[in-house]
């Protein structure tokens, strides 16, 4: 260990010391590069919205604020408006949110309140498997497994039912019962939605610190009354932010709710029948468009990018940090 | 509720007489609750298990010898298979994660490690969770104006890059999220050792939270292997034979689900079918490792 | 009224300070800010080459406060600053053109709790020597042993430099981080409470080992523990409320204390 001996020797201070600093290009190279790729971000964001906002600006000179009130989509004549695009649009995220956000909340109530343990992990696995799953097999379960049952069971007899009646009687009207339409869309659309919701209410709930639900039981609250009175409360703003979420996804959604919708053009005044959203109509008609029909579907977009985008910043506002959803 | 009336009296005497019919309204609204919940669930479960079951029996029915080995049929025509979009989605998504994944790691390091406290940074990290959420078919119009109008045709570059765009967000989200978790006093200690703040990040920080980056990269990949609506104005199904040149558009996956699935011939029927039930397969199955990734690295 | 008879029973047995040696660190008129709280106020104070000098008070007394200024490890957090001087071997540190990477190669620092990489056992000790010694496989071999030995550690490690760091024992870990530190060959080593997350028989050995290193090194340690201070430093700095109370010989600040409130944190009187 002679060399050792000598090693240490060498460590005195008074020694020599040979230290070659790391050097300092490296550093301001990786510090640019980490800066460069954060500023990345924000252009696809700028030129998300200049390119289809470019796109959509002959269109709206064309038609000016018509555009947005006008229910006319004829190719032929090159007249367009997005009023049915937008009512489709409105109504189906609308229904998805009616069905979809007490589907969730009982969903983040059953995993933090009422699971036994051992169940608790594959349960939410399996509820949050449901959100991987692509949006176009959602489509196809809508369209084949989905809207023929729909038809027989709801569309059929409701139908027969509501014939002839005030306001229900229209409605609730399928003129053709084939399953597919703006319920249906909305329906698909709730499930879609579900595991997002749910995952993060169910964070936002286990946040919760747990002394407050122990003494809330503790004074002879049922689990109705704690979930009522001290959870919801404490997570109201959270949950309204997940929300506002589930209903940025909804409105976006494009691919399930092409399969689903029916893709039509008019107005009508029954949530069976056939309509079309934003999305879908870009989905359809974007390939074999050119001229103001193009314009016009980049128009619709600039649309929806508003709407979601505002959507989507209240969300996060409200929902300051939740996991990547 | 019962101990509490014996004990105090006074309370019991200042309830109105209906007070046992209060009780078990409150009985009835726990229970309503706790059934209503329990079903919510149950009614979760039905809806995974009825598309994984409707996804095995017809996608099976679609299962032949050539599937994997023959490019997709004319319309009208028998045999074949998806061998061509099944490659093209894998060039895709692979180009659209090499894209993402370096950017992705390097802007979720800027947030985590240089923007504390920066106006800038909060600003990215906002709109970074708003791109997150953004429709992906925007993503497409976006893209479709950038590269395909410019370039003249569909190409895979432009699928590559719509979908680099989708992933990009979810590798910011959890490279940050995870470079957070990473302890302070590990990047003191790397410092003390006189190691300049690149050096620290990528020898120690990157390091600890590797695994969260790996899940998170993961993660992107399953949410962009789907994705449907951007392809179609960009990489686009040109029903051909898989080439390699990628200036052209390029079949995969997804766009052949949807064009096949909506198309009047049984046989590109069952072949959509197929491809749905491989796709969520390889999707299902990403989710689960990157799912256990996180957990292997927990129990650490 | 001296120190506690468990206090003083530490006391006996140890190398007596040499307030001869030469001055390494020289702390001059030194005030920092955390924001806006001032967390040290005109600080004056020498370290004397190849002492053990620990820094004592109460929490929140600026102890560690002073030590993070030693490297300026303090300057990570841009809202904390220091003014006033800091002279390692007559160089102000605060000078901002000091290079802080090659300032802390030459002032290391062990942290509260343990902090091994997340990389193997060698590669955690050879972790500073490569960031500025180019050195041949087989040299970088014989420091990171070298090192290993000054830190107790070889012989429990030998047989595993690949495995994890992370794997070893909170002890074992913090011992590592030693290594790591040596193997640097600083001029001066920064202590900051190394065995507060340490069970008696590993706090035992870190002292052991610190009672060694000071041999070829010039320490300064932070510690809540009186008897601690009073078993393995030579120097003793008494702090309270960001302020220098007293300074001087171990011995003396716990045999013979010159101020009151020095007499009553170590009688145990407050603290």
């Amino acid at each position: 260990m002679a060399s050792l001996t000598e090693e240490i020797a060498l460590a005195h201070p008074e020694a020599t010391r040979i230290r070659r600093p790391p050097s300092k290009g490296l550093d301001g190279v990786f510090r640019g590069a980490a800066y460069a790729s954060a500023i990345i971000v924000l252009l696809v964001l700028a030129g998300i919205l200049a390119s289809i906002a470019y796109g959509g600006w002959p269109a709206f000179r064309e038609f000016g604020p018509g555009f947005i009130t006008s229910t006319s989509w004829n190719i032929g004549t090159e007249q367009f408006g997005a009023w049915v695009a937008i009512v489709g649009t409105l109504a189906s995220a609308l229904i998805a949110l009616l069905i979809g956000v007490p589907l969730s909340l009982g969903i983040a109530v059953y995993l933090t309140q009422l699971c036994p343990g051992w169940a608790r992990k594959p349960v939410a696995m399996t509820i949050e498997l449901l959100a991987a799953v692509p949006s176009i097999i959602y489509g196809m379960w809508g369209l084949f497994i989905f809207a023929p049952l729909f038809a027989r069971f709801v569309q059929v007899p409701v139908s027969n039912l509501v014939e002839g009646l005030p306001i229900v009687g229209t409605l609730l009207y399928a003129r053709v019962p084939s399953g597919v339409g703006i319920l249906t869309a909305g329906i698909i659309l709730a499930i879609m939605i579900v595991p997002f919701v749910a995952s993060i209410t169910r964070d936002m709930l286990d946040q919760i610190p747990t002394i407050l639900r122990e003494s809330a039981y503790g004074i002879g609250c049922t689990t109705w009354e704690v979930v009522r009175h001290v959870l919801v409360p404490q997570a109201s703003v959270s949950i309204i932010g997940a929300i506002m979420l589930g209903l940025g996804r909804a409105l976006g959604e494009t691919m399930a709710v092409t399969f689903v919708i029916g893709n039509a053009n008019r107005l009508s005044a029954s949530i069976f029948d056939p309509g079309s959203t934003i999305a879908s109509r870009i989905a359809n008609e974007f390939n074999e468009a050119d001229g103001m029909q193009l314009n016009a579907l980049m128009a619709l977009g600039c649309i929806l990018f508003v709407v979601t985008f505002i959507v989507l910043i209240v969300a996060r506002l409200l929902v300051r940090r939740v996991k990547v959803a | 509720m019962n101990a509490a009336n014996t004990l105090t009296p006074a309370v019991t005497q200042g309830r109105p007489p209906s007070g046992g019919r209060v009780r078990s309204g409150r009985r009835v609204a726990d229970r309503t609750l706790r059934i209503a919940c329990t079903l919510a669930t149950l009614l979760g479960a039905v809806v995974l298990g009825s598309i994984l079951l409707m996804l095995i029996i017809e996608g099976l029915r679609g299962f032949s010898a050539t599937l994997l080995t023959q490019p997709t049929p004319g319309p009208g025509s028998e045999g074949g298979g998806i061998a061509n979009a099944v490659l093209g989605s894998l060039v895709l998504t692979f180009i659209g994660i090499v894209v993402a994944t370096p950017i992705g790691v390097m802007a979720g390091t800027y947030l985590a490690e240089y923007g504390r406290g920066s106006k800038l940074a909060d600003v990215i990290r906002f709109l970074n969770d708003v791109l997150l959420s953004a429709p992906s078919i925007l993503i497409g119009l976006f893209v479709y104006t950038l590269m395909v109008r410019p370039m003249g045709s569909y190409s895979g570059w432009a699928g590559g890059v719509a979908l680099a765009i989708i992933a990009t967000p979810v590798i910011v989200r959890t490279t940050e999220d995870m470079l957070r978790l990473v302890p302070g006093s590990l990047r003191e200690a790397g410092a003390a050792l006189g190691a300049p703040p690149s050096r620290v990040i990528m020898s120690v920080t990157w390091r600890a939270a590797s695994a969260g980056i790996v899940t998170g990269v993961i993660l992107a990949l399953a949410r962009i292997a789907g994705e449907t609506a951007p392809l179609l104005f960009t990489a686009l199904n040109n029903n051909s034979w898989f080439s390699a040149n990628l200036m052209g558009g390029i079949a995969n996956l997804p766009v052949m689900i949807y064009q096949f699935a909506l198309s009047p011939y049984p046989n590109w029927q069952g072949l959509a079918w197929a491809g749905a039930l491989l796709i969520t397969v390889a999707i299902l199955a990403l989710s689960m490792v990157a799912r256990l990734v996180v957990k292997s690295e927990r129990a650490r | 009224m001296s120190a506690s008879p468990a206090v003083s029973a530490q006391l006996s047995g140890r190398s007596q300070a040499n307030a001869n040696a030469p001055v390494r660190i020289a702390v001059k008129n030194l005030d920092f800010y955390y924001g806006s709280f001032h967390g040290l106020k005109n600080v004056n104070l020498n370290f004397h080459d190849r002492q053990v000098t620990a820094l004592i008070g109460p929490s929140g007394c600026g102890k560690s406060t002073l030590l993070r200024t030693f490297n300026r490890i303090y300057s990570l957090y841009p809202e904390q600053r220091a003014d006033g001087e800091i002279l390692l071997d007559g160089q102000n540190i605060l000078d901002p053109k000091v290079d802080l990477n090659e300032l802390r190669a030459r002032v290391g620092m062990v942290f509260q709790k343990p902090t091994p990489f997340p990389m193997s056992i060698y590669d955690n000790v050879a972790f500073g020597l490569r960031l500025y010694e180019r050195l041949p496989k087989a040299d970088l071999d014989l420091r990171v042993e070298e090192s290993l030995r000054k830190a107790a550690l070889w012989d429990e490690v030998k047989d595993k430099l690949k495995q994890s760091g992370m794997g070893l024992s909170g002890g074992q870990q913090q011992r590592l981080c030693i290594a790591r530190t040596v193997a640097q060959r600083p001029e001066v080593i920064l202590f900051d409470e190394p065995t507060s997350a340490l069970d008696p028989i590993s706090t035992g050995r870190i002292e052991e080992l610190i009672e060694q290193l000071r041999d070829e090194f010039t320490i300064a340690i932070v510690t809540h523990n009186m008897q601690q201070a009073a078993r393995i430093s030579q120097f003793t700095a008494f702090m309270y409320l960001g302020e220098l109370v007293e300074f001087g010989p171990t011995t003396r600040i716990f045999m013979n204390p010159e101020k009151r409130q020095t007499q009553d944190y170590i009688t145990g009187r407050f603290g």
